[in-house]
């Protein structure tokens, strides 16, 4: 199989800063949680959620308290740190409707604090901000129609007294957007599709793109058959981070609707890429076709993080983006050239990246058409990393190590794509499948960013579906589907440390100090999907096909989320 | 010989009995097939009483079943509740039922939807539709076999064929909720 096209020579990298998405947002990383303490862990909490569903958030360490959003229907939790025994300060529950139950199903629920204020989103379209002291609301507004099927996708990001949001919809034909509200007020600043023409995408005299230089308008209309687009997906997938330098927000666009594509010729712009928008007016900057006519529906998911590095001699603060589609890429944040990008998984699906486009190369045999099955498509649903929502499972980066800590999956996927009718408010997608896959179908990937491969892995039997945790002080914490939580060595991988919580993992831990000082690690238990009893297993397609690659998953002993705290003596 | 001639013939001419196939319901029919008399919490009920005066057609009638099945696809049942098996809507083959088995019910979710999310498609389909669906999903979640159901599929084949009575598999073993 020809190897990634794109190479990189040299590449040392420096310590720097890194901005994870779903990272803790206040609390420092406690320099005490290394390879020596890690042994000594403890859990000090487990706190039911009383969710049942795919416990897939981060909590927030602010100060002395721990904020914790619980799936849909959302409750608020403030848990003080500073009394024994761990009493909640405060709760609040937002008003919910039963309608958006199986929809907010998968949301990502965690929450973000800033100047006082914590913010989340709920899974009937609502953007809240509460005092962070009192739970009092301070303002509530709804920013999705959940009727159509359109999902507040991940958790809010504030930059200078605006809260980023993005909306997703992608399997129910909506056109994804992104947002930003003024933080004190709530009241709308901008809001841009991620597909449709130039004025409501946000694409004017400021736009350039690397990989599709000509500036012919309405790209986002002629790539699609005529008036495909207004049902086209797009929303947000891999999450936002905010470049300093540049005043830009950098984010992935979901995958192209419906999954069925021969009724979707065309490039499918702007969709299953990344765009970098400003982030005052939200106008478009740059944007990256990562999947043009995203043959299989994954979208550009996975993880999407800067980190400070030393690239060909100079000290540059890149993008790397650990995609769906099996790749990582290392991108440059001002223009979005693609300066690297190597399959860190076994691929079928592409056998490379194009270097003058960044696009990758199609592999004819994993071609698929209506009505017939392709058969061992790599990756599988919902893509080589990422939880299929975005903000979840967030690979780390390690500036000590040089090392991108990704949860990977291993599976792959048979296709067929089937007739696509568009109902408003019912899934567009038009296609059976089936996940395959035999153990290991994930890994911890520990990716040298410098030479381009893995410096280790460590094998899990089941897909890694929540995020990674990297600590300064070189562990790496991750959880599994069967219920473990482990810390490896950031160094070699060895796992020094592990806990059975009784549920699958999907969320993303969070490390933080204690108000006495003890290093604690955070994570939220409970994976929903196919642990869900209403799931018959016997259908191989049910669960987006998990039901087939994952048969021999044990459902939990108690589906209920916990929230675990785990602490150094 | 003769013997196998004669049987033969006998099971030639049972197999020949045609099968009924209302193509479309008159207007007035249709009008009455909607008269389902629910039970207040929407659980159940009283079937339309012509239901009985055309012999039950959307229960053992191969070719309602598979218009049923060919309807599942088009109106993007699958998308929720995969080929039975259930994705964020629930599992339709495991013989539970959170809203009732029976055909009322049944037609019930369909027609009205219910409050955790399943759409109502009153709108959308005819009545005749939504008892051809309501008549394959009950074969989907059957613990029976059905001579009429579709055994076969020409697409992906994912799970037990409707025909076998998937949901007594699953009998079994259910987790708790
Ligand atoms: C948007 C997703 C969605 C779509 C589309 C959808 N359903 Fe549902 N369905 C659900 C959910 C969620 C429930 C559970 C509702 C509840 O518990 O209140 C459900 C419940 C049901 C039930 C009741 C099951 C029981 O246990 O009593 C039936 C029957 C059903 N759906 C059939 C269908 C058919 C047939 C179609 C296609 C015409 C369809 N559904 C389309 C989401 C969906």
């Amino acid at each position: 199989m020809p190897r990634a096209v794109l190479r990189s020579t040299q590449i040392v990298l420096l310590l720097g800063m890194v901005m994870a998405f779903a990272g803790p947002a206040a609390a420092a990383d406690p320099p005490a949680l290394d390879a020596a303490s890690a042994p000594r862990l403890r859990a000090i909490m487990a706190l039911p959620t009383e969710r049942s569903g795919a416990n897939s958030g981060a909590v927030v360490a602010a100060g002395t308290t721990l904020f914790v959003v619980t799936p849909y229907p959302q409750r608020v939790k403030a848990i003080a740190l500073d009394r024994p025994g761990f009493p909640t300060r405060w709760s609040y529950t937002p008003p919910s409707t039963p309608e958006a139950t199986a929809l907010a199903a998968n949301m990502v629920t965690t929450p973000a604090v800033a100047d006082g204020r914590l913010l989340f989103v709920t899974g009937n379209g609502h953007a809240i901000a509460l005092d962070a002291q009192s739970g009092t609301v301070l303002w509530d507004t709804i920013q999705a129609d959940v009727s159509q099927g359109e999902m507040l996708a991940g958790p809010p990001l504030v930059v200078d007294g605006r809260v980023i949001l993005g909306s997703q919809g992608d399997d129910f034909g909506v056109r994804g957007a992104m947002l930003a509200l003024d933080a004190a007020s709530g009241r709308r600043l901008w809001r841009y599709t991620n597909v449709g023409p130039d004025a409501d995408v946000g694409i004017g005299g400021g736009f350039r793109s690397v990989a599709l230089p000509n500036a012919e308008p309405d790209r986002g209309l002629v790539t699609w058959p005529a008036g495909a687009w207004q049902q086209g997906g797009g929303g947000l997938s891999a999450g936002v981070v905010y470049d300093t330098q540049h005043e830009l927000l950098i984010h992935g666009t979901g995958h192209p609707a419906p999954w069925q594509p021969d009724v979707r010729q065309g490039d499918n712009l702007w969709t299953s890429g990344l765009f970098a928008r400003d982030v005052a007016t939200g106008q478009a900057r740059w944007f990256d076709p990562l999947n043009p006519h995203d043959l299989y529906a994954l979208g550009a998911g996975g993880s999407l993080l800067q980190a400070e590095l030393d690239w060909h001699g100079t000290r540059r603060t890149l993008l790397l983006h650990a995609s769906a589609n099996g790749y990582v890429y290392v991108i440059d944040p001002a223009d979005g050239r693609i300066l690297d990008a190597h399959a860190f998984v076994p691929v079928t699906a592409t056998t490379g990246i194009d270097p003058e486009t960044g696009t990758p190369q199609r592999n004819p045999a994993m071609d698929v058409s209506t009505n017939s099955t392709t058969r061992g498509i790599c990756p599988g649903w919902p893509g080589a990393t990422g939880g299929g929502v975005p903000g979840a499972g967030s690979a780390a980066f390690l500036p000590r190590t040089g090392l991108l800590y990704i949860p990977a999956s291993l599976l792959c996927m048979d296709f067929e794509p089937r007739q696509a009718n568009y109902l408003p408010g019912t899934p567009y997608t038009g296609a059976n499948l089936r996940t395959t896959g035999t153990p290991p179908r994930g890994a911890l990937i520990a990716w040298d960013v410098a030479v381009a491969r893995p410096a280790w892995r460590v094998e899990e039997a089941f897909p890694l579906r929540g995020g990674v945790l990297a600590t300064e002080g070189g562990l790496v914490f991750y959880g599994t589907l069967d219920g473990w939580f482990k810390a490896a060595d950031a160094g070699d991988g060895r796992v020094l440390w592990q806990f059975q919580t009784g549920a699958g993992i999907v969320s993303q831990p969070v490390a933080f100090t204690l108000p006495d000082g003890r290093a604690a690690v955070a994570v939220l238990s409970g994976a929903g999907g196919l642990a869900n009893p209403d799931i018959d297993r016997r259908d191989a397609t049910a669960a987006h096909g998990a039901a087939n690659g994952l048969r021999d998953l044990q459902p939990p002993t108690d589906p209920i989320g916990r929230l675990y705290v785990f602490a150094l003596p | 010989m003769i013997e196998r001639c004669v049987l033969f013939a006998v099971l030639s001419l049972t197999a020949c009995k045609r099968e009924m196939r209302d193509l479309r319901s008159d207007p007035p029919e249709a009008a009455a097939l909607d008269q389902v008399r629910p039970m207040e919490n929407r659980i159940g009920g009283a079937a339309p009483r012509i239901m009985y005066a055309l012999g039950q057609p959307y229960e053992g009638n191969a070719y309602q079943l598979n218009q049923g099945k060919r309807l599942y696809d088009w109106f993007g049942c699958k998308g929720c509740h995969a080929q039975g098996g259930g994705v964020i809507g629930p599992a339709l083959m495991d013989g539970w039922w959170r809203y009732g088995s029976d055909p009322v019910s049944i037609y019930l979710s369909l027609r009205d939807g219910r409050p955790n999310g399943m759409p109502a498609f009153g709108q959308r389909m005819t009545t005749d539709q939504m008892w051809q669906l309501t008549g394959y999903i009950r074969s989907l979640g059957s613990y029976r076999p059905s001579t009429a159901a579709p055994s076969r599929n020409d697409e992906m084949q994912a799970r037990p064929a409707e025909n076998r009575g998937p949901a007594a598999a699953a009998l079994i073993a259910r987790p708790s909720r």
